[in-house]
C-alpha cells in the first residue's frame, strides 16, 4: 500500500516537474511568471487527444507532435504578448498573461465544447507486480520514463551544450550575454519552446493518467506546478524537478489520511515554504562582488 | 578604424550624449577621462549597440555599424570590458572564457587563444574551475578582460579597468593593458584615474556632461593646466 502511493506520488509529481521546468526556464530569464503556462499544458492535451482519436498515430507519434505544437504556441505566445512589452512596467506582461491565459481557454471551451472528454489509450495497459509489495501500471512506468527522459535530455542542454551555456548566461546577465555575441531574443524564444514542449508533454501524459481531457484541465496542475517551482526555488531548474517530486509525494501521502483536502495540501506547502525558506528549496542568492 | 560623427544618444527624455565626435586609429591607444555621469559608459555602450543613438554616425573599418545588432558588432571585431566587470557570476572562470568565444566555432583557434589568455593572466589558469562571483575584484577584472580577448577582438573598449582596485594591482593591470596593445589591438579605454589613463595613451579626449570638452595628444593633456586641476588632483 504505502510503495504503491509512493509510485503514485512519484507519477503525479512528475508531471509537475515537468509543468514546473517551464515556469522556472521563463522565470528564470524573463523574471516572468508565464500564467499562460497552464493553458499550453492544456493544449498539448488536446493537440495528444485529437492525434490519438482523429488521426489515429501511435502514442509516441501523437506526444512528440504535441510536444512540438505547444513548443510553437508558446513562441507564438511570447512574440504576441511579451516581447512587446519587454520594457515596460513590470505588472504589464503580468496582466498579460492572465489574458493570454483567459483568451485560450474561452478559445478550447468554443472549439471542443465544456465537457471533458477521455483518452482513449491505443496501448495495451498493464499492471507490473514486482515481489508482493512493488506494483506500478504500465501508464505510471510510461510517465515516470517519459519525465525522466525529458529532465535528464534538459539537464545535458543547459549544462554540457554549447546553446545551454548561452541560455544560462542570458539569465544571469542580459546585457553582458548580448556582448559575448549572444542573440537573446533566439535565446528568450528558445526558453520558451522548450518550457512549452515539457507542459505540452506534462498535459499529453496527465490525460492518458486521469483519462480526462477538458479546456478547463490547466488550472490545478498549473498552480501545483507552479507550487513546485517556487518550493524548488524559483529560476532553479534541479530546483523544479526535485520541488514537483516532493509535491506529487506530499500531495497523493497526504491525500490518504485527508482526501477532502487534496488541493489544499498544495498550497498549504506553498505557505509554508514562503514562510521558512523564500528562497526555494535549491534557491540561493550568490554573492556578486563589485 | 573607429569614427564617431556626431553621435546624440538618450535615456528616456534625458540626452546623455549631446553630438560627440571622436576618431580612433589602428594600434592606438585612445582614453576618454571625465568625471562621473559624463557619459564615458553610454559612449562604450553606444558603440556596441546596447543603447541606440538617436542621431550621427558609427563607422568601424570603413562600416556604417550604427545601431547594427550587438552580436554583429562582436563578430566585426569590437569586444568591450563593461564597467564593474560583469562576470558571470555563476559560472566557472572556464565557462566564463569559453563564453567570450561564442562567435568562434574553431576548436583549435579557441584552445590558441586561451594560451594567449593563460601567458596575460597566469593566474586564471589555476583558477579554472572556481565559481567566478568568488574571485577577488583584480581576479575578475582579468577574467573579464581575458573574456573579452577570447573574441579576437581588433578593437577592445574597457570601461573603468581600474575602479575598486588596489594601486598595485591597477598598475599591473595597466601593464597588461599595454602588452595587448602591443600585440596589435587597438584600445579604447575609459578611465576616471586620468592620471594612469593618460600615461599610457596616444591621445585623450576629456568629456564632461555629454560633451568632448578637450581633445588632444595624452602627452598635451597631462600637461594642460585645466585637466590638471579638474582631473589630475594637481592645484
Amino acid at each position: 500500500m504505502f510503495f504503491e502511493q509512493i509510485i503514485n506520488g512519484l507519477a503525479l509529481g512528475s508531471t509537475y516537474s515537468l509543468i514546473a521546468l517551464g515556469y522556472t526556464m521563463v522565470y528564470g530569464i524573463l523574471e516572468l511568471i508565464n500564467f499562460a503556462h497552464s493553458e499550453i499544458y492544456m493544449t498539448g492535451a488536446f493537440i495528444g487527444l485529437t492525434m490519438v482519436t482523429v488521426y489515429k498515430v501511435p502514442f509516441p507519434i501523437a506526444l512528440l507532435i504535441s510536444m512540438a505544437g505547444s513548443c510553437i504556441l508558446g513562441v507564438c505566445i511570447e512574440k504576441a504578448a511579451y516581447k512587446p512589452l519587454r520594457k515596460a512596467n513590470r505588472i504589464a506582461p503580468l496582466i498579460s498573461a492572465i489574458g493570454v491565459s483567459i483568451f485560450l481557454q474561452n478559445l478550447a471551451l468554443i472549439i471542443a465544447g465544456p465537457q471533458a472528454r477521455a483518452f482513449p489509450k491505443n496501448f495495451k495497459v498493464t499492471t507490473i507486480q514486482v515481489g508482493s509489495l512493488f506494483k506500478i501500471s504500465s501508464i505510471q512506468l510510461l510517465i515516470l520514463l517519459v519525465s525522466i527522459v525529458l529532465m535528464i535530455g534538459l539537464h545535458f542542454l543547459i549544462n554540457k551544450t554549447k546553446i545551454g551555456q548561452a541560455i544560462r548566461a542570458t539569465a544571469q546577465d542580459k546585457e553582458t550575454a548580448q556582448l559575448m555575441g549572444i542573440k537573446i531574443d533566439r535565446i528568450i524564444s528558445l526558453t520558451f519552446a522548450i518550457g512549452s514542449a515539457l507542459g505540452g508533454a506534462a498535459g499529453v501524459l496527465v490525460g492518458v493518467y486521469f483519462n480526462s481531457v477538458d479546456p478547463m484541465m490547466g488550472f490545478f496542475p498549473g498552480l501545483k506546478g507552479f507550487v513546485a517551482a517556487v518550493l524548488g526555488g524559483i529560476g532553479n531548474i534541479p530546483g523544479a524537478m526535485v520541488g514537483g517530486l516532493i509535491l506529487g509525494l506530499v500531495e497523493v501521502i497526504g491525500a490518504v489520511y485527508m482526501s477532502q483536502y487534496k488541493d489544499a495540501i498544495a498550497f498549504a506547502v506553498l505557505i509554508i515554504i514562503l514562510l521558512l525558506k523564500p528562497t526555494g528549496l535549491l534557491g540561493q542568492k550568490v554573492q556578486e562582488k563589485v | 578604424m573607429l569614427v564617431l560623427e556626431n553621435i546624440v544618444t538618450h535615456y528616456g527624455n534625458i540626452q546623455a550624449l549631446k553630438g560627440i565626435s571622436l576618431k580612433i586609429n589602428k594600434g592606438e591607444i585612445v582614453t576618454i577621462i571625465g568625471a562621473n555621469g559624463a557619459g564615458k559608459t553610454t559612449t562604450l555602450k553606444t558603440i556596441c549597440s546596447l543603447v541606440k543613438p538617436t542621431s550621427g554616425k558609427i563607422f568601424f573599418e570603413g562600416n556604417d555599424i550604427t545601431s547594427k545588432h550587438t552580436s554583429d558588432i562582436v563578430e566585426a571585431g569590437i569586444a568591450l570590458v563593461p564597467e564593474g566587470r560583469r562576470v558571470f557570476p555563476k559560472m566557472t572562470v572556464m565557462e566564463n572564457l569559453s563564453l567570450g568565444a561564442y562567435l568562434n566555432n574553431d576548436r583549435n583557434k579557441i584552445k590558441n587563444d586561451l594560451e594567449k589568455v593563460f601567458d596575460l593572466f597566469p593566474v586564471l589558469k589555476n583558477r579554472l574551475k572556481q565559481v567566478s562571483g568568488t574571485l577577488s575584484g583584480g581576479e575578475q577584472q582579468m577574467l573579464a578582460m581575458g573574456r573579452a580577448l577570447m573574441a579576437r577582438p581588433k578593437l577592445l573598449l574597457l570601461d573603468e579597468p581600474s575602479m575598486g582596485l588596489a594601486p598595485k594591482i591597477v598598475s599591473n593591470i595597466f601593464d597588461i593593458i599595454q602588452q595587448i596593445n602591443s600585440e596589435g589591438t587597438t584600445i579604447l579605454l575609459v578611465e576616471q584615474n586620468a592620471q594612469m589613463a593618460l600615461s599610457i595613451a596616444n591621445k585623450g579626449y576629456v568629456m564632461e556632461t555629454g560633451r568632448f570638452i578637450l581633445e588632444d595628444s595624452a602627452n598635451t593633456l597631462l600637461n594642460n593646466e585645466e585637466v590638471k586641476k579638474a582631473y589630475l588632483g594637481e592645484s
